[in-house]
């Protein structure tokens, strides 16, 4: 009886410990992520995901005591694939005062926010925001329209196709080129005749086209069409179901083509290939969750278990983790949660990442340069991909040194 | 030779499909007099409702099932929605419908998430069944072109051997004359509005898992099947099924026919550089504005042709 008192005694004393702990980071404000992708239409797998894995790595880097004694907080707004709605989501971010802006997918919108973000800091001094870009990787963005304000946290087409075209096969003779029809498809569509014609010549472009952004259901024709040019191998920057059911298009027919591509191991993608894909389908990515084994990291390799035991689903996206260790670094390092500091603080910060490896956020540009992982989709690997008994097999690890392509941004900086 | 072979498979394939949600949508069109904006919501509810019974009780039963669920959805409609509204005219039937298919996309949204839905081809048509000059061609896509044909076959039997298809008929063509002749117009509306949904039905069944099933894939359908129904010409379910075939074959080639207004100008001497006024325009391959390619037909038959291709009446 005693015992049981006791017990109890112990809980509720441990009980009210916790919700006064509760209680006093509640009292501090949070540090406020609005989050835009697309959480609805043709590409909200892909954004579903994203918003999936940001709730989880936001939760842990909340867990080791977030930044200035304040948690973070990740706010969803669903940007449809439209530049509109994804203004909206900027302007709800103002309204709350949020220093962060966090969108990932669509080069359009991404040049949109840009914009935005830019006359929005110039007329409110006092209420300024970063946009952080996690995924949006055309040139230009880094390039000639680059920002103070926009810090691009994945690798841009350049250097993503420069590490595909170094990765194809020397048996390779012929390509088709096939891309979406809007600034990031384009900009992909140029570098690819860039690299190829710098770094193998002998390669020729047998079949070169755009298609419309997210319309195409059935991609048999196109299949038909690249068979007939007599490819061996398909470059394609494409992503969510433009890429998926190309894919699903290619081995129904049982075309013999092998795939060189940015975006198929997200959502959707593994399925699509199905277990007839086996060593034919390579993917230029920031990580893959076979990387930690490899690297012999087990804390790496425990920290993305835990998400795919919850979610069923791959943990890909490695560089969300890096990019909040990014922030709660440059927030600590500013003191403060303004904008403006916190982005003189982000400029030309380098850590090591949680596996490791050299990365930093290149200060002439804004871009973030980080090691890059050539993956091949593949048996007898130890994680799956969406229960297909195939997996991301890490081909090769290139390091961010290996990555450092010229900019040709010229900074603006405001007065400190 | 090749390319000709497979594209033309795929177009038909595509278009089988198209006729399969056409046919139901122009024979309430012509009949009602409303185009009806829902009718594609009916192909989208046909995909969901067969995703849901084929996870308790297979595919081939929910073949059988969800498209008669549909029909009594699209029943229902006529009943209590369509013909409450009748007495005010098309405009406020053709709203209902568009109201409909709003409802019914927040509704699909709702209940089945935003995201695509896991929706696969059966296991047992899952294979290549031959070689056309080594593509394989799936089991799948004949499944689908015997469906669509067996239904092709089915409505024109209905519709010229039976006494309910004779008063249809009559119906296409003189409504007012049937409902004079003392028939339960009413009733045959309610079976038509039923069979025609059960049809887009069915179209989703097959389609779904074809393509992919989202809340999206309502409005994605919806424009191209209104083109077909225009194309063919009201009452007239052979200019349907011809219009049909010739949007899916249409939409196929358009991919594969690497030219441009360009090229066709070479071949009269003439070239086209960047000086030329409308160069843009006149570059474009065909693939780009493959998918603009029927309503650019749709433009063209209501300026020359307003009853549609084998249409009795004009839209």
């Amino acid at each position: 009886m005693r015992k049981i008192f006791r017990a109890a005694a112990a809980a509720v004393a441990v009980g009210t410990a916790l919700f006064s702990m509760q209680a006093s980071a509640q009292s501090q404000p949070t540090i406020k992520l609005v989050y835009t992708d697309p959480l609805s239409g043709p590409f909200a797998q892909v954004g579903d995901a994203n918003l999936k894995q940001w709730q989880y790595v936001i939760s842990y880097i909340n867990a080791t005591g977030g930044a200035l004694g304040r948690k973070f907080e990740l706010i969803p707004f669903d940007s449809k694939t439209q530049p509109a709605e994804a203004l909206l989501a900027l302007k709800a971010a103002t309204d709350m005062n949020a220093p962060f802006l966090v969108h990932c997918s669509g080069s359009n919108i991404a040049a949109a926010l840009i914009e935005a973000v830019n006359k929005h800091n110039a007329r409110n001094p006092d209420n300024r925001i970063l946009y952080i870009n996690c995924g949006a990787v055309a040139n230009e963005l880094t390039n000639e329209q680059c920002s103070f304000w926009h810090f691009r946290f994945d690798l841009n087409v350049g250097q993503k196709i420069e590490t595909m075209v170094r990765a194809l096969p020397k048996d390779i003779k012929k390509v088709y080129v096939l891309n979406q029809d809007y600034l990031f498809g384009q900009s992909v569509q140029r570098d690819v005749k860039t690299y190829l014609t710098k770094l193998r010549p002998d390669v020729q472009i047998v079949g070169d086209e755009l298609i419309p952004l997210g319309k195409i259901k059935d991609f048999s024709p196109y299949i038909t069409k690249i068979k007939a040019s007599g490819a061996q191998a398909l470059i394609s920057g494409n992503w969510g179901p433009d890429i998926n059911l190309l894919l699903k298009a290619g081995f129904e027919a049982g075309a013999d083509l092998r795939y060189y591509t940015l975006y198929t191991h997200l959502a959707g993608g593994p399925t699509a290939i199905g277990p007839a894909g086996d060593g034919k389908v390579l993917s230029v990515m920031p990580f893959t969750e076979n990387l930690a084994p490899q690297l012999k990291n087990e804390q790496a390799e425990r920290f993305t278990k835990t998400f795919r035991d919850a979610n069923k689903f791959e943990f890909t996206s490695a560089t969300f983790r890096t990019i909040l260790e990014y922030l709660q670094a440059a927030i600590v390092k500013a003191g403060s949660t303004d904008a403006t500091k916190i982005a003189f603080a982000l400029e030309g910060l380098a850590q090591k990442d949680f596996l490791g490896y050299d990365t930093v956020m290149r200060k002439d540009d804004h871009q973030f340069i980080s090691q890059y992982i050539v993956g091949t989709f593949a048996k007898g690997v130890k994680y799956d991909a969406e229960g297909t008994g195939l997996g991301w097999r890490p081909d090769s690890v290139v390091l961010a040194k290996e990555l450092m392509q010229p900019t040709s941004c010229k900074m603006k900086r405001p007065a400190k | 030779m090749e390319v000709f072979f497979v594209s033309l498979l795929n177009g038909l394939v595509y278009g089988m499909l198209l006729f399969m949600l056409a046919s139901g949508l122009t024979l309430i069109f012509s009949m009602m007099g409303v185009l009806n904006f829902a009718h594609a919501s009916a192909y989208m509810l046909g995909a969901y409702f067969a995703y849901t019974l084929s996870l308790y009780i297979g595919f081939w039963w929910a073949l059988l099932l969800a498209p008669i669920l549909c029909g009594l959805v699209g029943a229902a409609i006529e009943m209590y929605g369509l013909r409450q509204v009748h007495r005010h005219g098309h405009v406020a039937e053709l709203l209902l419908t568009f109201g409909l298919a709003l409802i019914i996309e927040k509704c699909v949204q709702m209940i089945w998430g935003l995201l695509p839905v896991p929706y696969r081809i059966p296991a047992e048509l899952d294979f290549a069944l031959f070689d056309v000059f080594g593509t394989q061609f799936h089991a799948y896509r004949a499944f689908m072109l015997a469906i669509s044909a067996a239904m092709f076959g089915m409505i024109w039997l209905a519709l010229t051997r039976t006494r309910v298809g004779l008063i249809i008929q009559a119906s296409l063509t003189h409504p007012e004359m049937v409902r004079a002749l003392g028939h339960d117009v009413p009733k045959v509306f309610t079976l038509v509005f039923a069979s025609g949904t059960a049809l887009a039905g069915l179209a989703g069944v097959i389609g779904g898992n074809y393509h992919t099933t989202d809340p999206a894939m309502a409005f994605s359908m919806g424009p191209i099947v209104f083109v077909v129904v225009v194309f063919g010409g009201l009452g007239s379910l052979a200019g349907c099924f011809i219009a049909s075939i010739l949007m899916g074959l249409l939409q196929t080639f358009a991919v594969v026919l690497d030219y441009s207004a360009a090229d066709l100008l070479a071949k009269f001497g003439v070239t086209v550089s960047s000086s030329t006024p409308f160069a843009e325009l006149l570059t474009i391959p065909i693939p780009r504005i493959g998918a603009l390619l029927p309503y650019i037909l749709l433009v063209l038959i209501l300026f020359f042709r307003p009853r549609g291709l084998m249409g009795t009446r004009d839209t």
